[in-house]
């Protein structure tokens, strides 16, 4: 009787997971910020994220032919309400987490690395999880805040004739881990360079920065970046044009570059730069294949209304090397239905070059990406973007540009090894 | 005169100018606790609510427009092409007193004779509920709002006093932004219109005496929930102005509502039932602040605003515990 009844459940067990195989999907979870002071920002990378996972399943029928399930959570920026949607998704088969937040990431790095989730902080984050053989399941790439700060004072150091010594930088940044990541970085461009360096930290939110910028305004340094997120950047730039600083002089990370910080400044805003990692506006061909299948269709997860954005093109971006990685993911196991560690193989064997991305719609959108073992961080390439305010558009006015890898592989080198030193762990052979 | 002397100066201006607007905030919260000792959280919120109402009304925009949509498939956003600043700060305004009434309605009127931490609790509430009802009605992207006053640094004042430091030094005159003078102008209006207000109106009258003893006036005909749905529009007029002064700088968004801590030290220093007492503070405040990070800030890593009010304020409570110009307590046994 008893053995009966195991059968039974047996059998029962054997045909539930017969289900589970035959719906098979590969799922996505999107960690997103709708509501709270920062959904401005959240809402139009959670779109593109959300749109290009959905043109997949409408046009190609998912990746490698399995159909993509996105699960979206609603963080509000907040880390704690972050790690409770890793928690409450993990066991969905989640591939890889987007933390969308310094923050979440610092606490999802220990964890997703104890589960064999791969956590892509694509542009943020610990900018020594670059280093793979430490962080195996953490990836940074195409860029960090550390290659960020590089690029910039490359760009100044252009303007400059290649000469920065004796000149004036200050950086304007958030007052936490985020805004101080690029500090140590400068610090040592300062010494190589002979560039004088002024931190300006500024405390959350950011609404009241008057002391900053009457300290800019009388020092009046050569050049100013921003590290900022959320308000702080829309006042920063709105006092930089009230002090009628010269805004080609005033440098963003590309967390300060979008269209929300630069256009409540109005006219003032007018030729304030910033650091990407990627194409702007919609002039690629992948617009076209969204419009038909998304767009048109009305599967769109917003109304519709921040394609060609800055950020939507960085959620679209980071959906597209999600499912790269995947597509690499199965090549390399041979199965359609990945797991979490396989699509951890994926991302470490990642590559883009410009014959994909022109096949993908996004010729030139940004560098080709070469991931490894390694190097989970690369290719660490940046353009610089410029506001024109009349036409209300960004416009990359630079190529993209190696980061300062002496200065920037150094310091990566010495804070993972100082992770792994904390944690005990020790670095894989990536020969 | 020495250019350090002449940029202390300029501190200690620009320090009195973001009093003002902290003091605009401030203001808001002691009209509604000095008639009906509530604490109200949602102030804050009530600033953003009325700039992000205020701003639908400028352009046109839909309420709801987004839930519409998505319920019903269609792709209504505006429903003309907005209307002047004066009717839209009319209609915003018709708005708030609605709100107000709604509030006394809904919530207050069932907590009359709470504690006031229920009261309290009632207004957190409030504030997440309007926090979430103004992103549903508005939506949450950042709003420009212009109704017209003019901003960035005044080149007039930058002549003026250009001349002014010692020949030879580097110094390129004195720095203000012209719509914190508009504050610290639309302050004083505010504050010598409420005062007369209170002082030689009979509804004013009302509200003093309900601030004095709500049992008393209550015995005399004054009635408690109409004076509440006054007091509330008067806060939510106050949230107005607020929400404009602030959202003119950055933009309407909803980090709007965080203004409310800025407004903490204030009420701390100022007191939380003397009008003047929130000007005071808020001049207090915003020059202190700006002084020590001018002052002391580079040495010790910046950023000390924020917490540096609250120290301040701190070491006022010390010595006086009901703040500057509040009503000392006195409970006998």
């Amino acid at each position: 009787m008893k053995l009966t009844k195991l059968t039974a459940v047996a059998v029962a067990a054997t045909m539930a997971l017969g289900t589970v195989t035959a719906s098979a999907d590969l799922v996505f979870p999107s960690l997103s910020y709708r509501t709270g002071p920062y959904a401005p920002n959240g809402i139009p990378f959670a779109d593109g994220y959300a749109d290009y996972f959905t043109l997949l399943n409408e046009r190609d029928g998912g990746i490698g032919g399995v159909p993509i399930r996105m699960i979206e959570c609603e963080t509000g920026y907040n880390t704690e309400k972050g790690v409770e949607c890793y928690e409450s998704t993990k066991g969905e088969g989640s591939l890889v987490y987007q933390p969308l937040s310094t923050g979440i990431t610092y606490q999802l790095i220990p964890k997703a690395t104890a589960d064999g989730i791969p956590v892509h902080s694509m542009g943020y984050g610990r900018t020594s999880a670059a280093n793979g053989a430490v962080f195996s399941n953490i990836f940074n790439y195409p860029g960090t805040y550390w290659d960020a700060a590089s690029i910039i004072v490359k760009h100044v150091s252009d303007l400059e004739s290649g000469d920065l010594n004796g000149k004036k930088i200050a950086l304007v940044y958030h007052n936490s881990a985020y805004g101080k990541e690029p500090i140590r970085t400068l610090e040592e461009l300062s010494k190589k360079h002979g560039f004088e360096l002024s931190l300006l930290a500024v405390d959350h939110p950011g609404q009241e920065q008057k002391s900053q910028w009457l300290q800019i305004r009388r020092e009046r340094p050569d050049y100013v970046l921003m590290w900022g997120w959320g308000v702080m950047n829309q006042v920063a730039i709105q006092e930089a044009a009230n002090i009628r600083y010269p805004m080609d002089q005033f440098i963003g990370i590309w967390w300060s570059a979008s269209e929300n910080d630069v256009i409540p400044a109005g006219d003032g805003a007018n030729g304030y730069k910033a650091v990407t990692f990627h194409g702007v506006g919609a002039d690629f061909g992948v617009y076209d294949d969204l419009k038909k299948h998304v767009v048109d269709t009305g599967k769109t997860a917003g109304d519709g209304s921040n394609l060609g954005t800055v950020l939507y093109n960085r959620g679209m971006y980071a959906a597209m090397l999600a499912s790269e990685a995947a597509a690499t993911a199965q090549k390399i196991h041979g199965v359609g239905d990945i797991t979490p560690q396989q699509m951890r193989d994926g991302m470490e064997a990642l590559k883009v070059d410009q014959a994909r991305m022109t096949e993908l719609g996004l010729k030139d959108f940004g560098p080709e990406i070469n991931v490894s073992c390694a190097n989970h961080g690369g290719p660490g390439l940046g353009a610089i973007q410029q506001w024109d305010a009349s036409s209300s558009s960004w416009s990359l006015i630079t190529d993209f540009v190696e980061a300062d890898r002496d200065v920037v592989d150094a310091l990566i080198a010495e804070d993972s090894a100082a992770f792994a030193a904390e944690n005990n762990i020790t670095p894989r052979d990536c020969g | 005169m020495s250019p350090d002397f002449l940029y202390a100066v300029e501190v200690i201006l620009n320090g009195l100018m973001a009093g003002v607007m902290y003091s605009l905030v401030a203001l808001g919260f002691v009209l509604i606790f000095k008639a009906s000792g509530i604490f109200n959280y949602a102030q804050g919120v009530m600033a953003l609510f009325a700039a992000l109402t205020l701003v639908g009304f400028q352009t046109g925009q839909v309420p709801f427009s987004h839930l519409i949509n998505a319920m019903f498939g269609t792709d209504y956003h505006n429903w003309s092409n907005g209307m002047n600043n004066f009717m839209a700060i009319v209609l915003t305004m018709l708005v708030m007193i609605a709100f107000a009434w709604l509030v006394e309605r809904i919530v207050l009127k069932h907590l009359v004779n709470q504690e006031p931490i229920i009261l309290f609790m009632a207004t957190i509430g409030l504030a997440f509920f309007m926090e979430g009802f103004g992103d549903l009605m508005w939506g949450a992207n950042i709003k420009v709002l212009d109704v017209g006053i003019p901003s960035g640094g005044s080149f007039w004042l930058e002549d003026v006093t250009r001349g002014w430091a010692a020949e030879g030094s580097e110094y390129y005159g004195m720095y203000i932004d012209v719509l914190d003078v508009w504050a610290a102008v639309i302050a004083v209006v505010l504050v010598v219109a409420l005062t007369l207000f209170s002082q030689f109106t009979k509804t004013g009258r009302a509200l003093r005496a309900v601030a004095d003893d709500h049992q008393a006036a209550l015995t005399v005909g004054i009635s408690l929930r109409a004076i509440w749905v006054i007091v509330w529009s008067i806060a939510g007029f106050v949230a107005l102005v607020a929400g404009i002064m602030w959202g003119s700088k950055s933009g309407v968004q909803f980090s709007l509502s965080l203004i409310a801590l800025k407004a903490l030290p204030v009420l701390i220093l100022g007191g939380f039932t003397s009008i003047p007492g929130a000007i005071i503070g808020g001049l207090v405040i915003g020059v202190g602040e700006k002084l020590f990070e001018y002052s002391i800030g580079p040495m010790i890593g910046g950023a000390t605003e924020n917490w540096f009010a609250y120290v301040l304020a701190l070491l006022f409570l010390m010595f006086r515990p009901q703040g500057l110009f509040g009503d000392k307590i006195i409970e006998r046994v």
